[in-house]
Parts: structure tokens; sequence; C-alpha cells
């Protein structure tokens, strides 16, 4: 392990007035490396992903990716252009989709590589057919999200993701707001990504995903990870009272 | 009811409401321009920006209508500005329009899913892609019916004008009871047009709103 990481968050922190909800994190992920994050409701896990790329700021602490740092102290003006420059190399996939609704299926993948990339149409059509072919809705290309099931919605937006080609995936949850029924096509979706070796970091309750998917498991509680291993120590094995008692919880809540 | 007499006036009236036809279109025009500006400056990042967003909607929708016209055209002379009544009828009622076109703006903007600029920002979009491209082609559509609202509202209020001379509808109206002594069929013809007025331009609003739907 000493490869240097890949996504480096170093003595992260965050407050809101005087509620501490990030403690001093350290978080290496390795190149290809998927990991998960699980945790009770409030536990900042949701406040740590987006601080990845400065979505919620950090109050205290360094988010690298590679050998750049993402929230880097600058002026306004060239912080903004920075940030999304960075931005572009990170892919985030949200609870509720937040498609376009004005856009169609083929709009939503190619707005930002059109503007961003300055590709062309016919490069931007074959972007979108690409990454709609990765998540299997080819057909669906000149839908609105509004004509979509809640797992459609969730894969388009994997694709419009991908689409910018990003180093690394974020994922907050992205299943938690669909049909029991559609969470599958969602996380196959997931899987194939990992069997690309993309970089990932899922924020998840789905602790049987976890397990089959991931390289390492952090459990955070209160703003701080109190436990991280491979998941079948986490699962199998936690050492920490606080891990035991949330997967005692989880797993009888799902029965 | 004397319709011999309504036949007998209608076509001036209706010469009359191609004024206040033009005062409305001007005055919404000018109204939309102000109203963009005004919203553009109250979600500025910039706090003196916002101040003057904010002090322009409360002047003006903190006084009376009226009051701003007769500022304007009988106080504008005093510091300069020289309007004639039909000038100073449209930036008057523009003006005054905008103000409240700044918060039906406002609201709208701010109204689309917060969702939506955090799934911009993530791709890498500034913040004015982001405003361009997603954000405003939602608001547009949010705003159609509330904006609906503030024309409405406008094509009433050109009446207001009547009172610094302008020659619309309602000074017609006036004019002709002073040589009629018929109040009543002269603001009842100026009241059936006021209304066909409204009605068609309601017919356009909803559909406008009918096309902008999203889907
Ligand atoms: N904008 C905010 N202002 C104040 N407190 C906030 C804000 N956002 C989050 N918090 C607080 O930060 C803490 C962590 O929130 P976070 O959303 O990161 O939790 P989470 O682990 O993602 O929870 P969940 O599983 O419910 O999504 C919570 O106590 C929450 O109330
Ligand atoms: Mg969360």
């Amino acid at each position: 392990m000493t490869a240097k990481p890949f996504v480096d968050i170093r003595h992260a922190a965050k407050s809101y007035g005087t509620l501490e909800v990030l403690k001093d994190i350290n978080l290496q992920v390795q190149k290809g490396q998927i990991v998960a994050i699980i945790g009770p409701s409030g536990s900042g896990k949701s406040t740590l992903l987006r601080a990845i790329n400065d979505l919620d700021p950090l109050t205290s602490g360094e988010i690298w990716l590679e050998d750049k740092q993402v929230n880097k102290s600058l002026p306004p003006r060239q912080y903004e252009k920075h940030i999304n420059q960075v931005r572009q190399e990170i892919g985030m996939v949200f609870q509720h989709f937040n498609l376009f609704p004005h856009l169609t299926v083929h709009g939503n993948i190619t707005l930002a590589p059109k503007m961003l990339k300055g590709i062309s149409d016919k490069e931007a059509d074959d972007l979108a057919k690409d990454q709609l072919a990765r998540v299997g809705l080819l057909d669906r290309i000149d839908y609105y999200p509004s004509q979509l099931s809640g797992g459609q919605k969730q894969r388009v937006a994997i694709a419009r993701a991908l689409a910018m080609a990003p180093k690394v995936m974020l994922f907050d949850e992205a299943t938690s707001a669909l049909d029991p029924e559609l969470v599958e096509e969602v996380n196959l979706v997931m899987k194939k990504l990992a069997e690309e070796h993309m970089t990932m970091i899922i924020v998840t309750h789905e602790m049987g995903f976890a397990q089959d998917v991931c390289d390492r498991v952090l459990f955070m509680d209160q703003g701080i990870v109190v436990e991280e291993g491979p998941p079948e120590k986490i699962f199998r094995n936690p050492e920490n009272e606080r891990t035991q008692n949330f997967l005692r919880k989880h797993l009888q809540s799902q029965k | 009811m004397d319709f011999d007499l309504i036949f007998r006036v209608y076509p001036y009236f209706l010469q009359a409401a191609l004024v206040t036809i033009q005062l409305a279109v001007y005055s919404t025009a000018l109204g939309l321009i102000c109203g963009a500006l005004g919203a553009a400056a109250r979600l500025s990042r910039s706090k003196a920006l916002r101040f003057v967003g904010a002090a322009y909607v409360s002047v003006f929708r903190g006084t009376p209508a009226l009051i701003q016209l007769f500022i304007l055209y009988f106080g504008g002379p005093q510091i300069g500005i020289q309007l004639d009544a039909f000038e100073a009828g449209v930036i008057g009622l523009g003006v005054n329009i905008g103000a409240y076109m700044t918060e039906t703006m406002r609201g709208a903007i701010i109204s689309v899913d917060a969702g939506q600029n955090e799934a911009s920002r993530t791709l890498g979009m500034s913040r004015w892609q982001t405003m361009n491209k997603v954000i405003l082609p939602q608001a547009f559509r949010l705003m159609i019916r509330p904006l609906g609202v503030n024309i409405n509202a406008q094509i009433k209020g050109t009446a207001l004008v009547a009172a610094i001379s302008v020659v619309e509808l309602t000074y017609t109206a006036q004019r002709y009871i002073g040589s009629t002594y018929k109040p009543f069929e002269m603001f009842f013809l100026a009241g059936i047009i006021y209304m066909a007025i409204i009605y068609v331009t309601g017919l356009g609003i909803s559909w406008l709103d009918r096309r902008a739907a999203i889907r």
C-alpha cells in the first residue's frame, strides 16, 4: 500500500455553527478502489461525500484528487474556474436523480460535455449513445425524464455523470428513493462500473451490495470514522461496539 | 341604457383603446426589462446590488402608482425631466409594474429545485451556465402565469394615466360624459373594451403556458 492515493482526504472537519458534523476524517482511496460508507442517519456520510467535490465546503482539512488539491485556497474568481475544472473529473449521483426535466435524455447527457468540452453535435450524439448503451437505455434517448421509471432515471443520471469521463464517481444513496423492484437494475449498472475498475465512493444503506461490490467499508458515526476494513471484516467481525450495534439493528429492520 | 349613443361613440372609444393597448404593451415591455434587472440584482452575489434591488421593489410597491406618475409627470420638469403625458405614462407604469415583476421572476427562479443547481455545478458548469441552461429555462415556465397576473393588473393600471390627461380609454370616457351626461353608458362601454383586451391577453397567456408546459 505505498501507491500514492488517488483520492486523499486529510483531516477533514466541518461544522454548522457549533454542530461538528465531520471530525478529523482521513480517507485514502486508491485508483480503481471501491469504498462504501455506511452509518446511521445524520452521521455525516453525505456531508463527507459532498465535501469531495466541494459542494459542501469543509471548515478545515484538505481534499486531493491525484496531484491536485480540490479545495485549495484561491481568490474567488480563480477558485470558481479551478473548481469547475476539478468537478468535471468527479462524477456524482444523487438520491433524487436531479435530471434536467426540460431536456430529453440526450440533452441531459450532452449538455455539460457540449458546453465544457467543446465537442461537435456528432460527437455529442455518439457520446450520448455510448453512455446510454453502458446503462442499457439506448432506446430511451429521446424520452423526457418524466417519461422514465425511477430506476431508468437513475441510470440516465449515471450516464450523464459518466459522459464527463470522470476519474472518480460518488454515489449518495443512489437507490434509496427507488421502489424495491427497481433497485437491482441500478445496482447492476454500478457493478458493471466496478468491473471496469471505476474508482467509486458509495454511500449506501444496502449492506448486501456493499459486501458484494466494495473493496473497503467505512463505518461512520457522529462525524468520525469509527471502523474501517474489508467488507468481510466489517460485516462478519466488527470490532467496535457501535458498529456491532448498528449492523444488528440494521439486520433486524430488514427482516 | 342609450344604445344609440353607444353605437355613435364607440368608434372613438376604439381609437382610444388603441392608445390603452400601446400603453399596456410598451409599459409591460419596460416592466419585463426592469423586472429582469431587478430579479438579477436581488439574486446577485453582490450585497450592494441586492440592496439596490430590494430598495427598488419596496419603493415602487410601497407607494401608490398614481403618486409615482404625478412625481414623474408634474414633478419631473422641476428636476429637468421633460416628458409628454404618454411617455410619462409608459415610463411610470413600466417602472412600477417592474417592481412586481421583479418579485415574480425572483420567485420563479428560486422555486426551481436546488438539486438542479447541484447537479449542474457537479458536472463542472459555471454559475452563469447553470443559470442560463438549467435554471432559467425551468423558471420561465414557472413565471408565465404569475407574469400574466402582473400584466392583467397593468392593463387595468393604464386607466391611471387618465389623471395626467393621456387620451386613452378612461380619459375618453370622462370626456364624453362631459358632453353627453351619460356616465353609465360611457363607463360601461369603456369597461366592456377593457374586458375584451384582458380576455384576449388571458387567452394568449394560457396558450403560452400550455406550450411551455414541462412534459
Ligand atoms: N445545511 C445544514 N445546516 C445545518 N446542519 C446540517 C446541514 N446539513 C447537514 N446538517 C447536519 O449534519 C449532520 C450530518 O448530515 P448528513 O446529511 O451528512 O448525514 P448522513 O449521514 O448523510 O445522513 P442520512 O443517512 O440521513 O443521509 C446532521 O446532523 C445534519 O442535521
Ligand atoms: Mg445522507
